[in-house]
């Protein structure tokens, strides 16, 4: 890929992982269009969780969709890791995607008649890591965030916790470098979202990787380290919860 | 990534085992309703079939096919005979008689009379009797399905005796003596069969001023048939076609003149769709249902074409299950129903044919799924 644009950052301590400048995005056209993104300017560091939070439809989910490249913005700029999406072609992206992003999914999205170590293992089946290989990489895994006993259970036989919690898994085992999580507790009740957001910050959080974590849930703001707050398709503030980032993630690890 | 396309196909069991339903219905119905057709129009040449000996049929120039006889006159087998190239050219009576039976009924028959001093034209397996006892007097010998059905007596507590040898019936007042039991494809029409010698034939056969069906031809060696065809033709005036040709006269007649074709068609028209309508659309909706997690995977980096070919897989995987219960189905009821008067044929070209189709079924579903999932969105992941 030689589409990197911002190189003298990228891989250093808290260095910027994703910028924003400017994004635009919106839907549909004429007296329809609505305007999800109207120029927002975001930085978020690596070896950090950055949690956006705001209203409903206030275009949280259009953001991370654009900085995850699986929506084409319309304007501005966009860089993640030094890598700006529109610069790719569609197989670029898809293998971008592929290597350096996990996703987390307010409904897990854990495909149903896989077992638990099947769909973990899924990222790194889709990266060319041999099957066998890739579900005993994935057995690892699901024994760190607390799953061994469940490795060949499929997703009905879960609870939404550990739903989650494979989701996470998955999220992970390939070591990207960013990952995006959409209300990763909103359909949890608010003990088991707690472990989880306890579990992200435990084992996923660390250095050389970003944590974009959309929430309504209040409840988890303490696990960010920094809240972006989002309205009518702007970011309207960036609060600091966590100072020194370094030694924090340094803790965290 | 192919066995996730295959775990996700058999793990929503409702729609895999309604899809595998659809296409084993849609290749039970093509292959067993095109087998009874191919049976049937089988049937129409069977007795072709059966006299396989001479190499040329001679006949009136209008027959169209097998069963629609014009009779000659007995001289035209002599001038058959005196056209360069041919070896023997010998008469056969064809046609259908009512036999009464000796509880007193009538059974219509397919009486064949064959030349009296040779027998050619005689019935291709024997299972009782000789071929040549047909010389004895008044006798007949008789297909073992008619023998065995409808030429058989009903005793008064109702079971069924079936002809034998040494049974008598009368054909137009005339006694006949079953001398010989054989066995022959079953003809089109389903009548009991029944030899004899030319001359017999003749009598047993009302009185007409020509009785004779056909000449049975076979050429000197070396002879180029299709040559000797246009000789006989320019020479006598009469039709003359190989034996191939005639079959092939005698079903374009039921083509072109009978209904069959048509109500075979319709049902296998019908099975096809019902495979686009049932398998068709519920694959659609499988993806449809799995739509999310082909978005997933699209996010997590999976490219188009790798999930173009979980589809393809999936959609070849119910292909090859449905189609092999379908035609499994289809040859189980053929086997079953071999004995009974059911026609049923399945050459290769028949299996070939519905795997045709129902892979056109299976190309049809999984072009529109992957069309889907091509223009699918990866951003579909975040919408709830």
């Amino acid at each position: 890929m030689s589409k990197l644009l911002w190189k003298d950052t990228v891989d250093s301590a808290n260095s910027i992982a994703v910028h924003c400048k400017g994004l635009t995005k919106s839907y549909g056209s004429g007296s329809n269009q609505v305007h999800a993104l109207c120029g927002v300017n975001l930085e978020v560091r690596t070896g950090e969780l950055m949690m956006l939070v705001g209203p409903s439809g206030c275009g949280k989910t259009t953001l991370i969709s654009v900085i995850a490249g699986v929506l084409e913005r319309d304007g501005g700029e966009c860089l993640v890791f030094g890598y700006d999406f529109k610069q790719m072609n569609s197989q670029e992206k898809t293998r971008y995607r592929g290597k350096n992003i996990g996703f987390v999914f307010q409904m897990f999205n854990l495909i149903p008649a896989l077992t638990a170590a099947e769909n973990v293992a899924v990222p790194l089946i889709i990266n060319g890591v041999k099957r066998r290989e890739a579900i005993d990489r994935a057995r690892e895994i699901l024994c760190r965030v607390g799953l061994s006993d469940r490795t060949n259970a499929v997703p009905a036989e879960m609870s939404g916790g550990q739903q989650q919690r494979v989701a996470i898994a998955r999220a992970m085992l390939h070591n990207p470098k960013l990952i995006v999580c959409d209300e990763p507790t909103s359909a949890l009740d608010h003990e088991t979202g707690h472990k989880v957001m306890e579990l992200l910050r435990e084992v996923a959080v660390g250095v050389g990787r970003a944590f974009i974590v959309v929430t309504h849930d209040a409840r988890i703001f303490e696990f960010a380290d920094r809240i972006a707050k989002m309205d009518d398709g702007y970011i309207v503030s960036v609060e600091s919860l966590r100072t020194d980032l370094s030694n924090k993630n340094n803790t965290n690890r | 990534m192919n066995f996730i396309a295959i775990k996700m196909l058999v793990g929503n069991r409702a729609k895999y085992i309604g899809i595998v339903v659809g296409l084993t219905f849609a290749s039970l119905l093509i292959t067993q309703q095109a087998a009874i057709f191919l049976g049937l129009m089988t049937r129409t040449f069977g007795f072709l079939t059966d006299t396989a000996l001479p190499d040329i049929w001679v006949m009136d120039p209008k027959v169209q096919y097998i069963d629609d006889l014009k009779p000659l006159k007995e001289t035209e087998s002599l001038r058959v005979r005196s056209v360069e190239g041919v070896a023997w050219a010998v008469p056969l009576y064809k046609g259908l008689l009512k036999a009464r039976l000796p509880n007193g009924t009538f059974q219509t028959c397919n009486v064949v009379g064959l030349d009296d001093e040779t027998l050619i034209g005689g019935p291709p397996k024997m299972l009782e009797g000789q071929l040549a006892n047909l010389r004895s007097s008044d006798a007949v010998i008789v297909d073992i399905v008619g023998a065995n059905g409808k030429l058989a007596r009903t005793l008064p507590d109702g079971s069924r005796v079936p002809m034998r040898i040494g049974d008598t019936m009368e054909l137009n007042d005339h006694r006949a003596v079953v001398v010989g039991i054989c066995r022959v494809q079953r003809t089109f029409q389903s009548q009991p069969v029944i030899y004899t010698t030319f001359s017999r034939a003749t009598v047993f056969a009302p009185r007409e001023r020509k009785l004779m069906s056909f000449v049975l031809t076979k050429a000197k060696p070396g002879q180029d048939i299709h040559a000797l065809c246009q000789r006989i033709r320019e020479t006598t005036g009469l039709a003359a076609y190989t034996r191939e040709e005639f079959k092939a006269l005698t079903v374009r007649y039921y083509m072109k003149y009978t209904g069959i074709p048509i109500n075979f068609g319709t049902t296998v028209v019908l099975g096809f769709i019902v495979g686009v309508a049932i398998a068709g659309q519920t694959f659609y909706n499988f993806t449809l249902d799995n739509i999310r997690y082909f978005g997933t995977l699209k996010a997590m980096g999976a490219s188009d074409f790798v999930l173009l070919r979980m589809i393809l897989l999936q959609s070849a995987t119910v292909g090859a299950i449905g189609y092999g219960l379908g035609v499994g189905t289809a040859s189980a009821l053929g086997l079953l129903t071999g004995s009974t008067e059911l026609s049923f044929r399945l050459p290769w070209q028949l299996l070939l044919f519905s795997a045709v189709a129902v892979m056109l079924i299976c190309a049809g579903s999984a072009a529109l799924s992957m069309w889907k999932v091509v223009r699918l969105e990866p951003a579909i992941v975040f919408k709830n």
